[in-house]
């Protein structure tokens, strides 16, 4: 795959391998490092990543330095940025989207001596590339529980940034869990083909409620959807979406999907300090604490509970959000009676579930 | 009390002191903006300015400078010629998308195929690409009279949902397990824009921009079509009475930036970006305008506006990585280039005069 590359910049891959090498043994100190697509204070996805590399910070001490570079773009500028990472000395080199996929790979060919672990992808080519990700279908279970309960309407929305299997396995687990509880929902899904854009998250948020919709969930990482909910008078609720959004308390926020990645980053510098670290594919959830689910507030009593006890369940591992009987969309059958979604289909879900009106962008 | 007073020819000195003098005012109140944020204000303007070309990781920092330079250099030679006539081609962003995209669908309809020709065939589609995308504005001005300035930006926007289309759906990666993105040209050698020589980050996009600048400063200087430019926005009058035709004018101008924009983005997804994604224009078209007038819109000009562009942005990232500095500092850093260099520019055709209050 990535011979011919390898090829035509042996000599210089090798120069920079060599010398990524020996700057890293000549420090004392570990270092990690971290790549980011958006910037610290966004409120959300990468604000989560570096609260958890402050943690990771508090955790280590002066054991470990750590660096990081903001509003990384994905592609041939993140492959600079790693290559300059892994010059300057970084022992472990954390790309915290899924656009530096390829990037990450190319990049460790080079420097075998330096690991990678890439969030969100499924690329691991190398040994020294390990992958990770959460489990936010669970979070995406409990906000559908209370979306089912909660709607007055019968209709709930869904925010969705880009047609992929994390944003689709998100919507799918949503709609699932809050048509156990409410038979008669309806779900309305806005594509807003970005991650990160407060004037159209507003939009969406602002089409969906027109719409009569009066619960929203959302797959974007700023504020600006809750902004516009809570100007609706308290008759519409959302949820905090990557970090807990406590401004939005306690209503129209009632609870939040937060990103913990930081038992994890500890857990993965540990490792390269203990000179045992491998190439792993991680995708850990509630249980691990890697999926956090936000104090529950400004709902009834019953819902709350309800809401706490699926919560628990999916953490113990007796409920899995996506248990069989379920059909695809067309009608035609994907799990059977009991049968819980194995990981590879979530992994590469490119289907809604039966029930689901729209269709999937192609 | 300071007044301005019009020169009556601009200034030969200023026109080529401006850019020294903008530079330098940028590191000094750069300079001083790092000293406010705690952070030693030689150390930041040595890493940005100094490291990356005789740094300790020169070796490998003096190829991204090219690779960055090459796009912005391509794109605004292209530019400048339009600017010289007045003809404002802000949507090259959105050329360089439709380059990119088209050379790329050429190139990923025959995979995996091997043949030689594949590539230039590419090449051909992407300049296409981004010329059919220029001509959507360049037509409805020289028949409907709209504003080019206008269009051209508004198909920037249709440009990237167009992207996010090809890089959800009729581009991508078959085997991406229905991730967003298309195949990486790296796996596919026939079609791809590799480094030619090892560690100098040159590829054919860099070479092009380069012969671009040469073929761009001939016809400037020497080709009866570069003095009707040049004489369309300077006395769009004569330029008539001399026989120039103002609606070919648009055309072709808008038809060049276009084409060499889409070219840039062929060689960029090709070699340095490796695929079609979501996110894969990271604002070439927009920051090469500025590059365009850095380089006092001068093709020669403009290489030495690339490269000094290039290396904001390389020598940018160091100092956020190394010394912690937020992105947006360095973003303000570059913002103030172009704002010393639009403020000191009135000094090529305005001269200051101290007037003593009362005199006339």
């Amino acid at each position: 795959m990535l011979r011919r590359t390898l090829m035509t910049t042996a000599a210089a891959g090798l120069g920079l391998a060599i010398l990524g090498g020996s700057a890293a043994l000549a420090q004392d100190k570990t270092k990690a490092c971290f790549v980011y697509v958006g910037t610290i204070g966004d409120g959300g996805w990468t604000q989560a990543h570096h609260t958890a590399v402050m943690k990771a910070q508090e955790h280590f001490g002066d054991a470990v330095e750590f660096q990081w570079q903001e509003s990384v773009p994905e592609g041939a500028d993140s492959e600079r940025v790693m290559t300059q990472m892994a010059l300057g000395g970084c022992n472990i080199i954390f790309t915290t989207s899924f656009g530096y996929m390829d990037p990450t790979n190319a990049i460790a060919a080079k420097f075998p001596n330096v690991k990678f672990e890439h969030a969100t992808g499924f690329k691991r080519e190398h040994p020294n590339v390990g992958i990770y990700n959460a489990r936010f279908y669970e979070g995406r279970a409990i906000e559908g529980l209370i979306a089912g309960r909660m709607t007055q309407t019968n209709k709930i929305g869904y925010i969705a940034s880009f047609p992929i299997p994390e944003v689709i396995m998100g919507i799918n687990s949503y709609f699932l869990n809050a048509k156990k509880v409410n038979p008669d929902v309806e779900l309305s899904v806005v594509w807003a083909y970005t991650w990160f854009d407060p004037g159209k998250e507003a939009d969406a948020a602002k089409a969906l409620m027109d719409a009569g919709v009066d619960v929203i969930a959302a797959h974007t990482d700023s504020t600006a959807a809750l902004a516009e909910i809570s100007k609706a008078g308290g008759k519409v609720i959302g949820f905090g979406q990557a970090s807990d959004m406590a401004e939005y308390k306690p209503s129209p926020r009632v609870t939040s999907i937060i990103d913990d990645w930081s038992p994890y980053y500890i857990r993965q510098i540990q490792a390269v300090i203990d000179g045992n670290w491998t190439s792993e594919d991680t995708w850990d959830g509630i249980a691990q604490g890697t999926v956090g689910i936000g104090e529950f507030t400004g709902l009834p009593d019953e819902v709350t509970k309800e809401a706490e006890a699926l919560r628990d369940a999916i953490a113990a591992g007796s409920y899995h959000p996506f248990t069989g009987p379920i059909n695809k969309q067309d009608g035609s059958a994907w799990l059977a009676e009991g049968q819980t979604a194995p990981d590879g289909d979530l992994l590469g879900m490119n289907f809604f579930v039966e029930g689901i009106t729209g269709e999937i962008p192609q | 009390m300071l007044r301005l007073e019009k020169r009556p020819n601009p200034s030969k000195f200023w026109q080529y002191g401006t850019p020294v003098v903008a530079v330098a005012l940028t590191m000094i109140v750069g300079g001083i903006l790092f000293a406010f944020m705690g952070k030693n204000p030689v150390e930041v303007i040595r890493t940005i300015f100094w490291d990356p070309i005789f740094g300790e990781f020169a070796f490998y920092l003096r190829g991204q400078l090219l690779v960055k330079a090459g796009p912005l250099i391509l794109i605004a030679i292209g530019l400048s010629l339009g600017f010289r006539a007045g003809i404002w081609n802000i949507g090259a962003e959105g050329q360089y998308i439709m380059g990119a995209i088209c050379g790329a669908a050429v190139g990923l309809a025959v995979y995996p195929t091997e043949s030689r020709l594949i590539f230039p065939a590419m090449v051909i589609a992407g300049a296409l690409g981004g010329w059919a995308w220029a001509m959507i504005p360049a037509i409805l001005k020289t028949r409907f009279n709209t504003n080019e300035i206008l269009v051209s930006l508004m198909l920037v926007y249709v440009a990237q949902t167009i992207l996010a289309k090809a890089s959800t759906g009729f581009l991508k990666n078959p085997e991406g397990m229905g991730f967003p993105g298309s195949r990486n040209f790296s796996s596919f050698p026939a079609a791809a824009n590799p480094e030619l020589i090892a560690g100098t980050g040159i590829h054919w996009g860099v070479i092009a921009a380069f012969l671009v600048a040469i073929v761009g400063w001939v016809i400037l200087s020497r080709h009866i079509i570069g003095f009707q430019i040049k004489l369309s926005g300077q006395a769009p009058r004569a330029a008539r009475f001399h026989g120039v035709n103002p609606s070919r004018l648009v055309v072709l101008c808008m038809g060049v930036s276009g084409g060499l924009a889409g070219l840039a983005g062929l060689f960029e997804v090709t070699g340095p970006a490796g695929q079609i994604s979501i996110d894969f224009n990271v604002g070439y078209g927009f920051t090469a305008i500025i590059v365009a007038f850095l380089g006092r819109l001068n093709p020669i000009g403009i290489v030495f506006a690339g490269i000094l562009m290039a290396l904001t942005y390389v020598g940018g990232e160091m100092a956020a990585t190394n010394l912690g500095l937020p992105a947006a500092a360095i973003q303000v850093f570059q913002g103030m280039l172009l704002f010393f260099l639009l403020g000191v520019d009135v000094l090529t055709n305005f001269r200051i005069r101290t007037a003593i209050l009362g005199v006339k």
